[in-house]
């Protein structure tokens, strides 16, 4: 268990978000390392001041989903950023935003929420991830 | 096992995974070694977490009840 766990985020919806985030804080509780790395849709949600915003769900929800989602939410489910928050609080967490991304998104680095630790390229990454296990949401 | 052996008790009643392990592992880390931690949880999964969490940590799960929907760990710090 010694080995990092490592998310990389693509998607920017709640849904995906949430899951990413009790991923994270759940290898955290463990003593794990966990790197995440941020692109495209989810480096947008982790822009100053949108971070606590509705970012909607994956396609798939649906409106069913969607209600699921609404009630869990209404039943004091901890958001993904708070999660994350706390995760941070527990072990070492790295979230880093990739630079691409932040080309993409015509961003720099004060643009983006303080969970996030810094920028980085894939190579880099790839360098902290060691033979640890690897999972794209 | 006494009242007075419990340091602290994290109640993570109605709170959904992971919240009750991750507040169970904050609260652990203010705690001396051989404190003895109570937590009270509703989410079904914390029964196998907190095995899990247990045994990969070292921390000691002394005690698992279920009181209706609560359920109820003692854990021993390591």
């Amino acid at each position: 268990m010694d080995q990092p766990l490592n998310l990389v985020l693509f998607s920017g919806t709640d849904d995906k978000l949430q899951a990413a985030a009790v991923l994270t804080a759940g290898a955290a509780a463990l003593g794990r390392p966990v790197n995440v790395f941020l692109q495209y849709w989810a480096l947008d949600a982790f822009r100053k001041g949108k971070v606590d915003r509705d970012h909607g769900l994956a396609p798939e929800a649906g409106a069913e989903g969607r209600e699921h989602v609404d009630h869990l939410r209404k039943a004091g489910q901890v958001g993904w950023a708070e999660v994350l928050r706390q995760a941070k609080d527990l072990g070492p967490v790295d979230i880093q935003a990739c630079s691409l991304s932040m080309d993409l998104l015509g961003i720099d680095e004060s643009d983006l929420d303080p969970l996030v630790d810094g920028v980085e390229g894939v190579t880099a990454f790839y360098l902290n991830a060691g033979d640890g296990h690897m999972v794209f949401i | 096992m006494t009242l007075l052996d419990i340091a602290t008790t994290v109640d993570a009643r109605g709170l959904s995974c992971p919240m009750p392990i991750v507040r169970t592992a904050l609260a652990v880390k203010s705690l001396q070694p051989g404190a003895l931690i109570e937590v009270l949880a509703t989410d079904p999964g914390s029964q196998r977490d907190f095995v899990a969490w247990c045994r990969s940590t070292g921390h000691v799960l002394v005690g698992q009840t279920a009181d209706g929907p609560v359920y109820r760990f003692l854990i021993r710090r390591k």
